[in-house]
């Protein structure tokens, strides 16, 4: 566990900016300190919050926000199973909790562990409670940044929150297999914000149209597409 | 430092949407094997929600946030700084709203 906790260190530092960037784009929505910290604390998401915050109303669409975690947190979904050499030996609360503190970073550094032949499945809990830790303290930081700040609505500083994703965009870029599923999924997803507008459809409508189109050609072509 | 009842029915619905897919994800495929095509169809599901999050985003703001992503992108392929390239972001978002 202490291992997970030392190896956490350097990429808590960038976890940091993000935690920030939450914070204010909470603020913005015009939630308390005390919320930002109790939603980072049991949500513990960072894209799912920035996407729900990005379509946060009051009182906020229970349902649209529940879907946005779902649909933002699939890839979660399939993480878990790559953890079975690990998780497999675990029962009871160290097993659920291992899973509830399991987040990008912490699952690509335990795969590493996995593949090095390493058997600490406390790792994983290690540095996802470092994780988790920072992750909420970031993001209540980044709300008394917000207020000291107080930023009007469509100020710059808010498209921090985009930038986030349109740089996780650049990493997850995988080549020429990724053109035409995500040409797929823009054109749906503008598309449908035209006409569905203030909804969050057009997030589903569009990744939904890109990952059918994409899955259906690799599995045509007999390929399983490039794992993720 | 208020809660407001809405607010924390929405973070408990997130929490338990997102404990689903963390807990929910492990479980399942222990019980069941999905299909190759199911499989290909979600290795594209981070990549293309992503995309239909921003760019409907982007078109409906203009020329602000398009200089924004366009200075976002340039830092990203040229460092691979996730910190560095929203702060370029931002800062060419600014500029264009302090010129406009």
């Amino acid at each position: 566990m202490l291992r997970g906790v030392r190896h956490s260190l350097p990429v808590m530092l960038g976890m940091i900016p993000f935690g920030l960037v939450a914070g204010v784009a909470a603020h913005g929505v015009g939630m308390s300190l005390l919320e930002i910290t109790l939603m980072s604390g049991i949500v513990f998401a960072g894209s799912a919050q920035l996407v729900a915050l990005g379509i946060w109303a009051h009182p906020p669409d229970l349902f649209a926000v529940a879907l946005a975690a779902f649909v933002v947190n699939l890839r979660l979904a399939l993480m878990g199973p790559v953890l079975a050499p690990w998780l497999n030996h675990l029962r009871g609360w160290r097993l659920w909790a291992s899973l509830f503190v399991m987040a990008d970073q912490n699952w690509a550094m335990s795969v590493s562990e996995i593949n090095a032949g390493r058997r600490d499945a406390g790792y994983l809990l290690g540095s996802g409670l470092a994780f988790w830790t920072m992750w909420a303290a970031s993001s209540a930081l980044g709300h008394v940044l917000g207020s000291q700040l107080q930023p009007q609505p469509g100020h710059p500083l808010f498209f921090a929150a985009l930038a986030v994703f349109v740089a996780m965009l650049v990493q997850m870029w995988r080549g020429r297999l990724d053109v035409m599923p995500w040409l797929v999924a823009a054109a749906v997803a503008t598309g449908v914000a035209r006409l569905l507008p203030g909804t969050f459809w057009y997030i589903v409508a569009g990744a939904i149209a890109g990952s059918v189109v994409g899955g259906l050609r690799d599995h045509r072509r007999g390929g399983r597409g490039v794992r993720t | 430092m208020t809660l407001d009842p809405w607010n924390l029915a929405a973070f408990v619905a997130m929490a338990v949407a997102t404990y689903a897919c963390r807990g929910g994800g492990y479980w399942l495929f222990r019980q069941i094997t999905p299909s190759p095509l199911l499989r290909a169809i979600l290795t594209y599901v981070p990549g293309t929600l992503f995309v239909s999050f921003v760019v409907p985003a982007i078109v409906q703001g203009g020329v602000q946030p398009m200089a924004g992503a366009a200075g976002t992108v340039a830092v990203m392929l040229a460092t691979r700084n996730l910190a560095l390239s929203i702060a370029a972001g931002v800062g060419a978002c600014w500029a264009v709203w302090a010129l406009a």
